[in-house]
């Protein structure tokens, strides 16, 4: 019996167990699904939270609710990877040896790398909103806030989603103004990049509407250190922000276990093939999701649209045919604007988002780079499909390839 | 500008087309044209890290990086290179302009 092993049943975990399960002949594969976490967030729903869109239990469901019934979940944490030895040593003693590995161990947030950040005001006027406590932490301060000047600070890149700050200032806008309080509010977004956001014709448009709505920005502010006691942000060439409540997208780095086993970068992120998602150092692990070092975005659409050609790959490495190079770094976002309205990006790793239709057989088209109410639809929608449509593996009405069609150079 | 006269082509955003055109005296002129007018020793363990790094990975390292795996604390790159760091030390070194990862 050969034995395929998947750790991490996030997005792209079990997008990869729906896809195999029902292909890999169970006479001859053994399936097994390893995660520490009972619980399956949605969290491109966590950014709603503050504003009371979404509570709690709109964004999470039993993990093994959108498991097959033909895989073995275990649940443990995993203390060591040996890619030497082709074994993975769980937390729970036990030691899984495997033939074929796919690692989709995400990532998460790190508030500790930035000093001062978990002192005094961590959860008080400081707060995340990339895990469940920080956003509901956050929605329970809002409630009662009567206003002052609220920072949004991007500690460094790469992040999880990275047009999840931009939308965060634009709802905030949007809620503020709804609850009769804009006026009493000033919004700052302080990025360490040098616009808005890292693609310059999305940077132009996305920074053009930050002006619109009177949300200020500073750019190239690459934060040292967090002074909770005078809240002050303090810049390494010490400038310096003050705040009465600041929102930090704090440090994203990959599993721990990436580190101790020594297979990823300084922010633990796995080394990988762009194109064939082929672990760079070893030929039988493959990486998906947000665990991989690419320069694609760290979201659930891009492990949808890793796992349509990590799929391909799979079963092509099990037949010893060559691997095919066809991921091309996709993403397809949309971007909440506040008001009821949205703007969608689609982009690879050469083709940076570009205005026109985006045609989606049988809903679209949608508009891109282009603020509509559709595009809001578009985004609430996404959460049914998501839990009923991606987890589960199914074929979506979009390419895994990004396509020129509708778009405007 | 003087880099100009140095028979070299930069690609749109002012950064070397080509690495393997970079020398010593290059750098030297384009630190200038960012505003620095002496490169230091500090400057050089930076700049010669980069460009080997590049060469080994091909990527242009990050700040996180140039720290982790260069030994050079932030504070210091920050000084020695104000106003955005990475952007400039990877311009002097003759690199691509680094891509804010998206």
């Amino acid at each position: 019996m050969k034995k395929l092993v998947i750790l991490g049943a996030g997005t792209a975990g079990t997008i990869m167990a729906n896809r195999l399960s029902p292909v890999l002949d169970k006479g001859e594969w053994h399936i097994t699904v390893v995660d520490k976490d009972e619980t399956h967030y949605y969290q491109p729903g966590f950014l709603f939270i503050p504003f009371g869109v979404y509570n709690q239990q709109d964004v999470i469901k039993p993990k093994r609710d959108y498991l097959p019934s033909g895989v073995e979940l275990v649940m443990s944490g995993i203390e060591l990877i040996e890619p030497e030895r082709n074994r993975v040593k769980l937390e729970n003693g036990k030691v899984l040896e495997y033939d074929l590995l796919i690692i989709a161990t995400g990532s998460r947030i790190h508030p500790e790398e930035t000093e001062g950040m978990k002192d005094g005001g961590w959860h008080k006027n400081i707060f995340d909103f990339y895990t469940i406590e920080g956003s509901t932490a956050l929605a329970n301060y809002l409630k009662y806030w009567e206003g002052g000047k609220m920072v949004v600070n991007i500690v460094e890149m790469p992040i999880k989603c990275p047009v999840a700050p931009l939308e965060f200032v634009f709802l905030a806008d949007w809620w503020f103004t709804e609850q009769g309080l804009r006026n009493k509010v000033d919004i700052e977004f302080v990025t360490p990049l040098p616009g808005a956001f890292t693609k310059p014709r999305a940077s132009k448009y996305l920074g053009d509407f930050l002006d619109k709505k009177g949300i200020s920005l500073v750019t190239d502010f690459g934060i040292e250190r967090v002074d909770s006691g005078a809240n002050k942000i303090i810049s390494y060439d010490d400038k310096s922000i003050d705040y009465d409540l600041l929102v930090t997208i704090p440090t994203n780095m990959g599993d721990e276990v990436i580190e101790r086993s020594g297979m990823g970068d300084e922010l633990n992120f796995i080394p990988t093939d762009p194109n064939t998602l082929q672990a760079k150092n070893y030929e039988n692990i493959f990486v998906l999701g947000d665990a991989t070092n690419l320069p694609s975005s760290k979201a659930g659409s891009v492990a949808h649209f890793q796992s349509e050609v990590l799929f391909e790959n799979i079963l092509r490495f099990i037949d010893k045919r060559p691997l095919l190079p066809e991921f091309d770094g996709h993403a397809n976002c949309f971007i909440e604007s506040g008001f009821g309205k949205g703007i969608l990006i689609d982009f690879n790793y050469d083709v940076e988002p570009l205005p026109g239709k985006f045609p989606l057989p049988g809903v679209g088209p949608f508009s891109l780079l282009e603020e509509t109410r559709m595009n809001h639809w578009g985004k609430m929608m996404f959460r049914w499909m998501y839990w009923n449509l991606l987890l589960k593996g199914a074929e979506l009405p979009i390419q895994a390839q990004m396509n020129m069609a509708g778009k405007r150079q | 500008m003087a880099t100009e006269t140095m028979n070299v082509t930069f690609d749109a955003d002012g950064y070397l087309a080509d690495h393997n055109e970079w020398n010593e005296d290059l750098a030297r002129e384009l630190a200038r044209e960012e505003g620095i007018e002496e490169l230091t020793d500090m400057h050089w363990k930076v700049i010669n890290f980069m460009r080997k790094d590049y060469i080994e990975n091909g990527a242009v390292p990050t700040i996180r990086r140039l720290k982790k795996a260069g030994g050079i604390p932030t504070k210091e790159l920050y000084s020695l290179f104000p106003d955005g760091p990475a952007k400039k030390a990877a311009r002097i070194a003759g690199l691509p302009k680094p891509k804010g990862c998206v």
